[in-house]
């Protein structure tokens, strides 16, 4: 495993930029064996990239990701009833695992969650007998003869096809989709319930997660993210703005109100401010790949817990404990209500997640060292490594440091994601799609 | 100067700092807003909005139990010395002028006057606080948060998300609403500094506005 070295370059290079001008990037995932990733953004599109095969003619292009398939998943859609819009933004996207030539990959906006099948075409059947190439009905009266219909090459088409929409079970706004390990189900959270659906099955889905109050007006928990084990289906965890996480056994009951596991790190009351319940909201939870672990994400930090120990967590990660001066300033413009997300490597050693001004940062989990990288056009030459970054807390700055005054706080990280198995990390800026691999591959 | 994060020493928690008091009630000035503000056509972040309305609930009881929210008490009672909620660097709005006159108690409409370092210490009695119009006391600020749930959670079932509104987009609106609103305060550092040159206003001063402006939510809500 690659350790990144604090005061060396970065061993990632190759930064392959592309550029989603139209919109924002909502989401990003790498599917399971990491060949094909698909973004998401604001106006309602899938991008699906595929990872170029090694090809001796070209051996710099090897790992290059070049678009696959484009296609629009969800529309802008408006609520009479309640005179809303509901937005097309992409909120999540999750592959099902590849069991075909076809790819299937589940995408979500607030309201409704759409299956679709992508699959290739590269040949086309000629010679019918009803009708001819251009398509027009033949006479049937004027056909002679008979022939059987050849398959011929053509170029490679991907068509996107949904399959299945999954649609009016979620009052409130779907964060989080998760499929489970069993391949058959998944599960749909919102601010405040969690349904189970089967895959085939698109006019039923069990809630199994309610904590919408009787009365709305002792609301003051809601959901913030979920996920399913990666390895036992009957287990799920859902994370809270108040910065619990619970985790489900679906075998004790159906209606999963009482947790098997609850884990929360008790407040250090030294630290206690009024911004103490919002930096604690867990914005993004992730089972590690093994599954002994789970990594949650608040406003300045990620900690690692083991699901054997709810007490605490056996890891605690600075993200940019230099926000903590200046909780007010991003409360007053919002930005304390952005919602970060995290991943983990291939091999759970590493994590990664985003910060403001187009940094994002990643822990080593076995030499305990971090380093913050940037993503941006003008340090990103293909091929060159990625400089580290540095900010300046206060004090003096050195030189080739960033003071904190000087953040962008409009240029967010909120999506990255890891390769499931190789050094290859996607980070989204804003409307741009960061492509980085380790230099030793 | 009101330094960032740190716990106050024990002397000073048997008095509420009237800095600490100023943030906090700038704080709940721009929670206040927050709630308030609609965003129109997209349904707002429910998430977001559950937070800022615990955070008000949060300043509000500690204000309570401060003593600070205006009651006809002496202003040492309730002032005992308890785990304080220690505000990290609170934006520097001056939200309160030195230089407008002291409010006539007996005039409703001072009541939405900005109070002054002026006033003299001590909750002016009865008369604005008891009386007339839409006046409540404090014990109602509890009661009028939740009245606007109830409110709008009547009206049908998902419109209690219309209390929650979302601020997209611009950063800087917020901005501008916030400064118009507590009439064109200066914002950063310099505000704090020319206001603590002044006299600082005892905590109730931020009592009449905040209660006004919540008045004006709720004839919002009520009336939507």
């Amino acid at each position: 495993m690659t350790t990144f070295r604090k005061h060396s370059s970065s061993s990632f290079n190759f930064a392959v930029n592309f550029s989603l001008v139209a919109d924002v990037i909502s989401t990003v995932e790498f599917s399971h064996s990491g060949d094909l990733l698909a973004t998401g953004d604001k106006g309602g599109r899938v991008v699906i990239f595929q990872r170029e095969q090694e090809n001796k003619s070209r051996p710099h292009s090897r790992g290059e990701y070049n678009v696959y398939s484009t296609f629009q998943s969800h529309e802008p859609e408006f609520d009479y009833l309640k005179s809303l819009e509901i937005e097309e933004k992409i909120n999540k996207i999750r592959w099902l695992p590849q069991q075909g030539a076809a790819r299937f990959l589940l995408s979500t906006n607030d309201k409704t969650i759409k299956l679709w099948k992508i699959s290739e075409r590269d040949k086309r059947a000629e010679g019918y007998n009803l009708k001819d190439e251009d398509g027009r009905l033949r006479d049937p009266l004027r056909i002679t003869a008979l022939r059987v219909p050849i398959l011929k090459p053509m170029d490679l088409m991907v068509e996107a096809s949904p399959r299945r929409v999954f649609a009016n079970a979620h009052t409130y706004h779907i964060n989080s989709i998760s499929v489970n390990s069993d391949h058959e189900t998944y599960l749909s959270a919102d601010d405040l319930r969690i349904n189970l659906w089967h895959l085939e099955i698109t006019d039923r889905s069990f809630n199994i997660v309610d904590i919408k109050p009787a009365n709305m007006e002792e609301l003051t928990e809601v959901i913030t993210a979920a996920e399913f084990h990666p390895h036992q289906c009957n287990v799920l965890v859902y994370s809270s703005s108040k910065g619990t996480i619970r985790l489900c056994d679906m075998r004790s009951s159906a209606l999963c109100d009482r947790h098997s596991k609850f884990f929360e790190e008790p407040e250090d009351p030294s630290s206690r401010s009024f911004f103490s319940e919002i930096i604690s909201s867990v914005s993004d939870v992730k089972f590690s790949h093994s599954g002994r672990y789970m990594m949650t994400r608040d406003y300045l930090s990620v900690k690692v817990w083991d699901l054997n120990m709810e007490s605490r967590p056996v890891e605690t990660h600075q993200v940019h404990e230099y926000l903590r001066s200046k909780l007010c300033s991003l409360y007053e413009n919002d930005c304390i209500f952005d919602k970060f997300e995290c991943c983990w490597n291939g091999s759970d050693s590493a994590i990664m997640t985003g910060s403001y001004n187009n940094f994002f940062r990643m822990f080593d989990r076995t030499t305990w060292r971090d380093v913050t990288l940037e993503a941006s056009r003008e340090n990103s030459k293909p091929r060159a490594s990625l400089k580290p970054r540095r900010v300046c807390a206060g004090g003096k700055r050195k030189k080739d440091e960033v003071s904190v005054d000087s953040l962008d706080f409009s240029k967010k990280i909120l999506h990255t994601a890891w390769h499931p198995v190789e050094n290859i990390i996607a980070v989204a800026a804003t409307n741009n799609l960061y492509i980085f691999q380790d230099k030793a591959n | 100067m009101f330094a960032r994060g740190l716990k106050r020493k024990c002397a000073e928690d048997e008095e509420a700092s009237p800095a600490y008091s100023l943030q906090r009630q700038s704080l709940l000035d721009m929670s206040l807003v927050k709630l308030q503000l609609c965003h129109m056509l997209v349904e707002p972040n429910l998430c977001r909005s559950v937070l800022i309305a615990n955070t008000v609930r949060q300043i509000q009881e500690e204000m309570t139990q401060d003593g600070s929210w205006c009651v006809p008490v002496p202003q040492t009672a309730g002032r005992a010395s308890r785990d304080r909620l220690v505000s990290t660097e609170i934006l520097c709005r001056s939200a309160r002028e030195g230089a407008r006159p002291a409010p006539d108690p007996g005039d409703p409409a001072s009541e939405l006057q900005v109070v002054p370092a002026a006033q003299a210490p001590g909750v002016p009695p009865g008369g604005v606080w008891d009386g007339d119009g839409p006046r409540e006391n404090r014990g109602s600020f509890h009661k009028s948060l939740d009245q606007i749930f109830e409110t709008l959670e009547s009206q049908s079932p998902g419109a209690v998300e219309e209390l929650f509104s979302d601020v997209d987009g611009s950063y800087y609106d917020l901005d501008a609403v916030l400064t118009g609103m507590v009439g064109g305060a200066k914002s950063g550092q310099d505000g704090l500094e020319a206001f603590a040159s002044t006299a600082a206003p005892p905590p109730s001063a931020g009592c009449k506005s905040d209660l006004g402006e919540l008045d004006h939510v709720v004839e919002i809500l009520v009336e939507t």
